[in-house]
């Protein structure tokens, strides 16, 4: 522990995880630090879904960029990864939501995003399991699933070989701001930068200010296996649009077939729930909502149900970047649901920024500044 | 109780006493093992109380369901994977 | 539910239908008063393992027998078959049975949940020729077949020579029973059986009728493998010496495990792996009592015993309650003597070498988890405990060999239908 460190990043999720790797690979000295297990914070309680979304063009473009590099890396990946390139299946309930796939299918075929528009009955032969009726769908076929806590193991090793110290078990209880971090034990570790890249818990390490992430509960459900059952990961259209787009409790049809051959079954949102206890109420819209989609769900044996916490910044954008604050202190949190995803985008971004290299895609969209710094305190 | 029970296990006809459980009709009809593992792995019964998942068989066309907890009757289906 | 006629509100809920829960639920229905009293068991028939099968053609203890009558002619509501996925709020449990689900509310519950057996890996013992030696006496009274098959009974605890006499009885041969306590600590167990002639009576019965059987204290199972002939070779030691068995099946099971998960989720508190009870049954949450194994391990008498204390207990009979406390006392002292008597050797945890197999549902060696740091570490990178079984299996073990503690309980208790999960909300309950 003699000579100081260039960065420690805070958080051995799969965002701090591939943040360590890339800074480690850039040729920094790095610390990577988490009080538990590596990915099991909210990296174990996600889906494992690596997804190209347009909820916004900055969305887009960090998705996008993100899957790139997931298909860069796929030939790599140990087989506990469990990549599966299954491909998104958007499905759309009627007219309204079909006319949602055609606008967003030219917009993904303008960006060079190969997608499939399925009218009327062809959705039932390409999955039929899901009722009639339906409308039609849109299929990504470039999106895949992996499963993130080996995800993030991995990422860990790879950043070993790169150099990186990784520590379990340390909790940190702040970021110092003249850089480095104190652990609960005391100890307090010096570094040029340091990289809050502790999820849900990133505004508790910078209080009294505190960060702009607020928790937003979910809720999965797995079964046991039944290979084939669906083929493909099978989201309704309105997910975010009608499902999740408010601020309130809401839940959308989501099925992702796991490469164990277990169906995985989302999804729910919620504000202000911090506690991890399995919710009854919502968990039974989530399951009646997967069951209007596919109505012989309900036979199938479930072998566990759990919650995680997303965490969630109020424009849907990650914070990747400096506090405008104080520059010794660095942010790559707020990833929300999309974090699987943009775990790798996100490291890109940061360590360019953090070398002085050119990023690839614009980063200003997920640059802290964004808010201002009441904001940043009190939203 | 005393008349027997006659079922089908893997697609031949086999004959129980009363209160006999579909995972001891497989037995009785010769299966050595009940389902392959994750990594291909033959099994069979272990708790014999439907604790270990062990004996999952398919029943009546359902999959996944304990033989150790389903007590055998007329005409009832069983299916291990030693017919696959 | 199958029964729709069938009620779903009960003064007293007992869940388990073992002899702690037909105590309970006898006790709690003979009561003064009109109490209605439920049994939710998931086994086929009610009686637990222990008096699994008695029911049935399968041969008759007179007092499994008696209590068993007694039961049916209570007016206690018995749903066997029956499995509880989880709470449904306040005073209700949620219930799965073949044909569906459904929610029961109470206003006392009884758990008596029984136990389970504790599986230790060796090599090669996810054979299908390997089963628990509790499992085995189970299957035998449910129609398993075992007529003329050798069988060797390997494990710990008194419940091996129950399982030997089960398997001779219905035919099979056991060829030994093989105890890893030490003859010492054995032959002191049989010095304080003295204390409780019930049990001396029926060790001593047992002995005679197993009186062939070579009982090997101070023995226990290393490694089992197909052999050429057929059969399943078992190799044994003693630490010192190895012996080798040849046989169609290995019974094996290395004592009993609490089953604390419904208590757990219902928040009752839990001390070394029991559930936690007063003089009176009851548990730190109010209404809540448990009686039997569930509470630790002490066997069947013990548990009849505590049950129909529990259920005179959740009635307010305090003085039928108070006239069993004595009985229940020296039952408690018995478990304690019995689990010094056959606690494991350190031997056990060397057994697996790291291509054998730790959580049977996964598929996941030793190899794999003796580098991790916790259950929930090893959890997340290895599989380990998240099949179907939830870690039953495989988390008896690892509490043994690593020090490991089992993760949150949470719905679904049990695997059950997705459409079942549809019961755990209560009407009228939003979201917050």
């Amino acid at each position: 522990m003699s000579e100081a460190r260039d960065t420690i990043i805070v958080g051995a999720g799969i965002v701090g995880s591939a943040c360590a790797w890339e800074c480690a690979k850039r040729g920094l000295r790095v610390l990577l630090l988490d009080a538990g297990p590596i990915g099991g914070g909210t990296t174990a309680a996600g889906m494992g879904h690596i997804v190209v979304m347009d909820d916004s063009e900055a969305q887009f473009a960090l998705t996008a960029y993100s899957r790139r590099l997931w298909d860069e890396l796929a030939a790599e990946l140990p087989r506990e990864v469990e990549h599966d390139p299954c491909g998104t299946l958007w499905a759309a309930a009627d007219e309204e939501e079909m006319a949602e796939v055609h606008r967003k299918a030219h917009y993904y075929r303008e960006r060079g995003i190969e997608v499939e528009v399925i009218e009327g009955s062809n959705l039932r032969e390409m999955e039929p399991r899901l009722r009639a009726g339906l409308a039609g769908g849109l299929r990504v076929p470039g999106d895949s699933v992996v499963y993130p806590p080996c995800a993030a193991r991995w990422m860990t090793e790879r950043a070993r070989e790169a150099g990186a110290e990784v520590r379990t078990g340390a909790r940190v209880r702040r970021l110092v701001e003249e850089g480095g971090v104190e652990l609960d034990t005391g100890e307090v570790i010096e570094a040029v930068v340091s990289v809050n890249a502790a999820g849900i818990g990133a505004g508790g390490l910078m209080m009294p200010e505190g960060l702009p992430v607020r928790g937003r509960k979910g809720h999965l459900a797995i079964t046991d296996r039944y290979p084939g059952f669906v083929r493909h990961q099978i989201i309704e259209l309105g997910y975010l649009k009608s499902a999740h787009g408010g601020g309130g409790d809401s839940v959308a049809f989501n099925i992702q077939p796991r490469k164990t051959g277990q169906m995985l079954i989302g999804s729910s949102r919620q504000y202000d729930a911090v506690d991890t206890q399995v919710e009854p109420p919502i968990l039974d819209r989530m399951l009646r909502r997967a069951i209007e989609y596919i109505p012989t769900l309900g036979e199938l044996s479930v072998v566990r149900v759990w919650t995680g916490q997303r965490a969630a910044t109020p424009d849907k954008l990650p914070l990747i970047g400096p506090m405008p604050s104080n520059s010794a202190i660095w942010l790559a949190t707020g990833h929300e649901g999309l974090g699987i995803t943009t775990s790798l985008g996100t490291a890109r971004l940061l360590a360019d920024r953090l070398v002085g290299g050119e990023p690839e895609i614009p980063s200003k969209a997920y640059d802290p500044g964004r808010f201002a710094v009441e904001a940043l305190a009190h939203v | 109780m005393s008349e027997s029970i006659r079922v089908r296990v893997n697609g031949e006809d086999v004959v129980v006493p009363p209160g006999t459980v579909a995972a001891a009709a497989a037995a009785r009809a010769g299966v050595t093992f009940f389902r392959l593992s994750v990594g291909g792995d033959r099994r069979g019964p272990l708790c014999g109380m439907g604790i270990c998942f062990e004996c999952r068989m398919t029943i009546d066309g359902r999959p996944h369901q304990r033989g150790c907890m389903v007590v055998c009757e007329n005409g009832m289906e069983l299916q291990t994977d030693e017919s696959a | 539910m199958s029964r729709p006629e069938a009620r779903s509100e009960f003064d007293v809920l007992v869940v388990g239908g073992g002899p702690a829960g037909i105590g309970a639920a006898c006790a709690a229905v003979e009561s003064s008063g009109s109490v209605r009293v439920g049994l939710i068991d998931e086994s086929p028939w009610p009686g637990g393992q222990i008096w699994r099968g008695e029911g049935l053609a399968h041969g008759h203890s007179a007092k499994a027998g008696l209590w068993l009558k007694r039961l049916a002619a209570s007016g206690v509501e018995v749903r066997s078959g029956s499995t509880v996925i989880g709470t449904g709020g306040a005073g209700v449990l949620v219930v799965e049975d073949r044909s569906g689900a459904g929610r029961i509310s109470y206003n006392r519950l009884i758990l008596c949940s029984g136990s389970r057996e504790r599986f230790l890996p060796f090599p090669g013992w996810t054979s299908p020729r390997v089963v628990g030696a509790g499992g085995l006496q189970t299957l035998v009274k449910s129609g398993w077949p075992v007529e003329g098959k050798r069988v060797v009974v390997a494990g710990s605890g008194p419940l091996l020579l129950a399982v030997a006499d089960g398997v001779n009885a219905a035919g099979g041969r056991v060829a030994a029973i093989v105890e890893q306590a030490s003859w010492k600590r054995v032959m002191g167990f049989g010095m304080e059986l003295s204390r409780f002639p019930a049990k001396l009576g029926q060790a001593v019965a047992l002995r005679s009728r197993l009186a062939t059987v070579p009982y090997l204290c101070g023995w226990w199972p290393t490694r089992v493998e197909d052999s050429t002939d057929g059969l399943l070779r078992v190799e044994l030691t003693d630490g010192r010496r190895t012996r080798e068995e040849r046989v169609d099946l290995l019974a094996c099971g290395f004592g009993l495990i609490p089953s604390i998960e419904l208590a757990g989720m219902l928040g009752c508190g839990v001390k070394g792996g029991r559930i936690g009870v007063d003089d009176c049954q009851q548990t730190d949450v109010a209404g809540i009592y448990a009686a039997g194994e569930a509470t630790g391990i002490k066997g069947g008498d013990s548990a009849l015993v505590e049950g129909r204390l529990a259920g005179y207990s959740s009635v307010g009979e305090e003085v039928r309650a108070d006239s069993l406390k004595g009985e229940r006392d020296r039952w408690r002292r018995f478990g304690r003597a019995m689990e010094e008597a056959f606690v494991l050797r350190d031997e056990l945890k060397c057994l697996a070498d790291d291509s054998t197999i730790v959580c049977r549902c996964e598929d996941v060696t030793y190899g794999k988890l003796k580098a991790r740091g916790s259950a929930r570490e090893a959890k997340l990178q290895t599989r380990c405990g998240m099949g179907p079984c939830q870690g039953r299996v495989c988390g008896g073990a690892t509490s043994f060999l690593f020090g490991w503690e089992a993760d949150t309980v949470r719905p679904p208790l049990m695997a059950s239908r997705l459409s079942s999960l549809l019961h755990l909300k209560g009407q009228g309950e939003s979201e917050r």
